[in-house]
């Protein structure tokens, strides 16, 4: 086969299996990194890799497979800019002090304004932030999730209820029950 | 008053990720504890916060353009084995390789990339037939064949001697698929000419898998580290014969 007609066709195969992705992707990195410029440069970067090796993702999921190059790039520019922006993952343990039971209060989120939601997410640590951003706005199942972030379903779980007990802290009112 | 259910299982029944029996069982649970219920509709409301107030950002349209360039300049990068054309032919191995790929462009998805896949393995097969290129190394002797691909591959093919068995050895050459170069192996039975792709990958499903394509009948399995492709003409059950002689005698 010629060479611009090999270029063209595996173009053309990746298009149609993972730069259908790049609103997912530039989705995630705009909420890991919190910042336009980062998001693009790391999209840009996530995308030349993932063609480079587009082999290996054969008949696989290409969502889910470039969302793990995302991710992967946006945590390497974490490691660059220092531990700063980080927000170290809770310990499961020690932190999670109710036990995971649901507390006698009803919680009720109030009408939020956009901004405030923004900033109440913008302000989760990354690793409950990653969680809640692919679970409500890309849809992602807990098997998705768990593959794209390298970790166990459990731990999805876990991540996702902190997360959403957060918000509705930061956004919500408790109403006691009589 | 409180209640011993975990706050993740209602959150998972909210993510619709429960089975069928659990689903059932927190239904009826959230019918009799207000606590949870609450927990449920405290979730449902975040929800529908999180959704209805545009969060979720689209790429801006110059990043995809400036992501397009880039693809662009990194295809012309990579380098595919140089494969000798010959002039006639080239026209031809245009339209059907350039009407497989568009053909196989609405098929999207996880079934999509290994649609396009076989496709690609399909027009591999099919642009061996059409050009005077069937073989770099032309010779019905393994031991002939085989050392042929060392130094142009970083694995090295097995090639077995079937010819006793109605598939004689036509010969092999270097070809490129999914990125990649790749030993094709030429047989032959009767007038049906058979390639076999192999290459070294990390473990696939090691069953063998069959179907047809474009009048082709296609065979894939994965033995000892090597990924194995066969295309033929040849009629189902004779290349299913073909392919567990390969296994057989392989390696």
């Amino acid at each position: 086969m010629t060479k611009p007609l090999w270029e063209k066709a595996k173009r053309a195969d990746f298009e149609a299996a993972v730069l259908s992705h790049l609103d997912a992707a530039y989705n995630l990195a705009r909420w890991l990194l919190r910042n336009e410029q980062d998001a693009e440069d790391a999209v840009q970067d996530a995308l030349l890799r993932a063609f480079r090796f587009f082999a290996d993702l054969r008949g696989g999921d290409g969502r889910a497979w470039l969302l793990t190059i995302v991710r992967n790039t946006c945590y390497s520019r974490f490691r660059k800019a220092g531990a700063g922006e980080r927000n170290v993952a809770l310990d499961e343990e020690v932190h999670d002090l109710n036990g995971g039971a649901v507390s006698p209060e009803t919680e009720v989120i109030r009408q939020a304004s956009s901004r405030s939601i923004q900033q109440a997410l913008e302000a989760l640590p990354v690793d409950l932030r990653e969680a809640i951003v692919l679970r409500e706005l890309e849809g992602l199942s807990y098997a998705e999730i768990a593959s794209v972030a390298e970790i166990p379903i459990g731990t999805v779980m876990s991540r996702l209820s902190r997360a959403r007990r957060r918000l509705q802290e930061t956004l919500g009112e408790k109403e006691i029950l009589p | 008053m409180s209640c011993t259910a975990p706050r993740p299982l209602v959150d998972a029944y909210l993510d619709g990720e429960l089975d069928l029996m659990k689903s059932l069982e927190m239904e009826e649970h959230l019918r009799e504890c207000a606590i949870c219920s609450g927990a449920h509709e405290a979730g449902r409301n975040l929800r529908s916060s999180l959704q209805l107030q545009g969060l979720r950002f689209a790429a801006p349209a110059d990043l995809r353009r400036r992501v397009r360039a880039g693809l662009r300049d990194e295809a012309k990068r990579e380098t595919p084995a140089p494969i000798p054309w010959h002039w006639l032919s080239l026209a031809a191995s245009f339209a059907v390789v350039a009407a497989l790929v568009v053909g196989a462009l609405p098929e999207l998805g996880r079934q999509g990339s290994s649609q396009l896949f076989i496709d690609e393995i399909v027009a591999g097969h099919v642009r061996s037939l059409m050009v005077d290129h069937m073989t770099d190394v032309a010779s019905t002797d393994k031991h002939t064949v085989k050392p042929w691909f060392d130094g142009k591959l970083d694995f090295s093919p097995a090639v077995v001697d079937l010819a006793d068995h109605g598939f004689p050895l036509v010969g092999g050459r270097l070809d490129y698929l999914g990125s990649r170069p790749v030993a094709a192996l030429v047989y032959r039975r009767q007038r049906h000419l058979i390639n076999l792709f192999v290459w070294a990958s990390a473990k696939e499903d090691p069953r063998e898998h069959s179907l047809a394509r474009q009048g082709f009948q296609v065979m894939h399995w994965w033995d000892r580290g090597m990924s194995h492709w066969a295309v033929s003409d040849l009629n189902a059950a004779e290349l299913a014969e073909f392919a567990a002689l390969v296994r057989e005698r392989g390696g």
